[in-house]
């Protein structure tokens, strides 16, 4: 059996330990530890473990929190986020309603090492057994001392809110959701200034995913060396994988980082549904490049994903079997972001929507010839470069692989109905 | 007018941010919990509290999906439109909740009991298709069950 930090001490019924059971576990014991090393020797500990952050991007966690200037005056920020809304992504569900105190303990080391006073959960407004436990956890983490004044006696101070936003997925994206915890729209901002050095209400701020900020006290309790060796590969630790779609057993794995994709889908998840088979995947979300049968035994970290085309993202896996419509499978994650789009720039807010009636007309049996042209500049011209954030190039990820690896099932509607005259641009 | 409560609840959240305004996303949802949905007149009294002007704070309210500058039904039905679901079948559970109860999508029963939306992806993907009904999360929901769903809100 490997080992399982993140989840091992989840209880079976999915009721949240309180903070007692939780510390009889072990928990908490890192905030201790951590107090009694310098912020720079905790900061050096996670950087040195190679912690990648979870919430899709995979940036060096330590190296991230290395741009926040230690010595700035107070207030600075730390901020979780728990807007977990790309589509096929259900992981932070799991840590945040069964495990919320792991949360707290993470977000309070990590404040120590970055030297933030306050800190934000900025949870999506859909979970409200997360809004609960967590809510729970941290009346229970002031009572015990372990948030609020003189921390432990160590005169280190840490207040914790918890914010329910109102349903915008661009939240989720860092810079938004300093707009967003700041009463604007959820737009992005633009960078420079990074957040570590003017985040939210202008102060250094540093926002990392639910799971990142999971890993971190074990990290601080068993030490960088061991974090590395629970991956199989390069990239270190453990993560949590899950496969959704009509495969026999969906679900939510807590593995070693580089797991294979089949190991996934065929072990875990239990295979295809009986008549159906594997066509495809999007590894980590729904702004993720497809990856294909060919594909199977890709381990799934982020260099090796990369490798294959694709992204790790989330880690969560939507898969595609070959009696769902491709074409109808891309135009759904093409209305989701055409719909979350945030308006801001003019390649996403007119592209996606353009995307979305091209992909209908298809099925529609009123596509162009040139529609498949059409589709193909659109992946450039809404790609990575072109627009203010990365959701545009995201939502091009499912598309242009799809066109790559499945452009027999865009072109047979073409051949068979496409009845209308190309059209120039 | 905000209620008395309204007003507690709100300094809170602003005790919490720098500058009023900063709470404004929160009051939009302590008075919208309350009211069911942000009047013109309730955007005006908040915007006033907070002292910033009410085409600003449309801004915000409009901006986001779960704050309704219409009126909405007792009950709010959510339905995931997001990939899994639409892999697993979401469609029949919007298609029979459209011919039961006679709305579409943005559209309220006659009797005010229920508003149907559509929403992204609800995070509950091993469990799809999934719907809420107000804050009940309701996962691997087929057709069938739907009826005695629905009966439980009045
Ligand atoms: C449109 C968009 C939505 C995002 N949504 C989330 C989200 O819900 N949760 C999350 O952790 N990161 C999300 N991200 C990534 C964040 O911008 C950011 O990279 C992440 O929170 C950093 O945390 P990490 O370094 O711990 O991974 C999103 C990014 C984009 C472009
Ligand atoms: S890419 Fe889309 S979501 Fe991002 S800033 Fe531009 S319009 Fe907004």
């Amino acid at each position: 059996m490997s080992e399982k930090p993140l989840t091992s001490h989840i209880r079976a019924d999915g009721v949240p330990l309180t903070l007692r059971e939780y510390e009889l576990k072990g928990g908490y014991q890192s905030v201790r530890k951590a107090l009694a090393m310098t912020p720079q020797a905790v900061q050096a500990e996670v950087k040195s473990s190679n912690l990648r952050g979870r919430g899709g991007a995979g940036f060096n966690t330590g190296l991230k929190w290395s741009f926040v200037p230690l010595d700035a005056p107070k207030p600075k920020y730390l901020i979780a986020n728990a807007d977990e809304m790309e589509p096929g992504t259900f992981k932070d569900r799991l840590l945040l309603e069964r495990a919320p105190h792991q949360l707290i303990e993470g977000m309070i080391v990590s404040a120590w090492a970055l030297q933030a006073d306050t800190a934000f959960v900025f949870l999506r407004w859909a979970y409200h057994t997360a809004a609960k436990a967590i809510t729970t956890a941290i009346a229970e983490a002031y009572e015990a001392g372990y948030l609020g004044q003189n921390i432990l006696g160590t005169g280190f101070n840490l207040e914790m809110h918890l914010h329910t936003g109102a349903g915008r997925y661009m939240c989720g994206e860092e810079t938004a959701l300093l707009n967003s915890l700041e009463g604007k729209r959820a737009t992005p901002r633009a960078k420079p200034p990074f957040p570590q050095v003017s985040g939210l209400f202008g102060k250094p701020t540093i926002v990392n995913n639910v799971e990142t900020l999971c890993c971190i006290p074990h990290i601080i309790t068993h030490g960088a060396e061991w974090f590395q060796k629970l991956s199989l590969t390069g990239d270190a630790g453990t993560k949590i994988y899950g496969v959704s779609g009509k495969v026999r057993r969906p679900g939510l794995w807590e593995l070693p980082m580089g797991t294979t994709l089949r190991e996934l889908i065929e072990e875990h998840a239990g295979g295809m549904h009986d008549g159906l088979s594997f066509r495809g995947a999007l590894p980590g979300g729904a702004s993720t490049d497809f990856l294909v049968r060919d594909h199977l035994d890709v381990r799934m970290d982020y260099p090796s994903v990369a490798a294959a085309g694709s992204r790790l993202g989330t880690g969560t896996v939507i898969v595609l079997d070959d009696k769902t419509s491709v074409v109808g499978f891309v135009k759904n994650l093409i209305h989701f972001f055409a719909q979350e789009s945030c308006g801001f720039c003019t390649p996403c807010r007119e592209g996606l929507p353009w995307i979305e009636k091209i992909l209908h007309a298809l099925q529609s049996g009123d596509g162009r010839k040139d529609d498949i042209p059409l589709l193909e500049l659109h992946t450039r011209l809404l790609g990575p470069g072109n627009t203010f954030c990365a959701l545009a190039p995201g939502a091009m990820e499912p598309l242009q692989s799809a066109l790559k690896y499945f452009r027999e099932d865009f072109e047979v509607y073409i051949r068979e109905h496409a009845s209308r005259e190309p059209i120039t641009v | 007018m905000l209620t008395g409560e309204e007003i507690l609840e709100i300094e809170k959240a602003i005790h919490v941010v720098p500058h009023r305004q900063a709470a404004c996303i929160e009051a939009l949802k302590i008075v919208q919990s309350r009211r069911r949905w942000i009047s013109d007149d309730s955007l005006k009294d908040i915007a006033s509290f907070l002292e910033m002007s009410p085409a600003e704070l449309d801004s915000v309210a409009t901006f986001y999906n779960l704050i309704f500058r219409k009126p909405v039904g007792r009950h709010i039905i959510l339905v995931c439109d997001s990939i899994t679901c639409w892999v697993m079948g979401y469609e029949k559970l919007h298609a029979y909740l459209q011919s039961k109860l006679g709305i579409r999508y943005g559209e309220t029963t006659g009797d005010d009991r229920f508003t149907m939306l559509p929403n992204p992806c609800l995070g509950t993907c091993d469990c799809a298709p999934a719907l809420m009904i107000d804050h009940d999360l309701y996962r691997n929901v087929t057709p069938e069950q739907l009826d005695e769903i629905l009966d439980r809100y009045v």
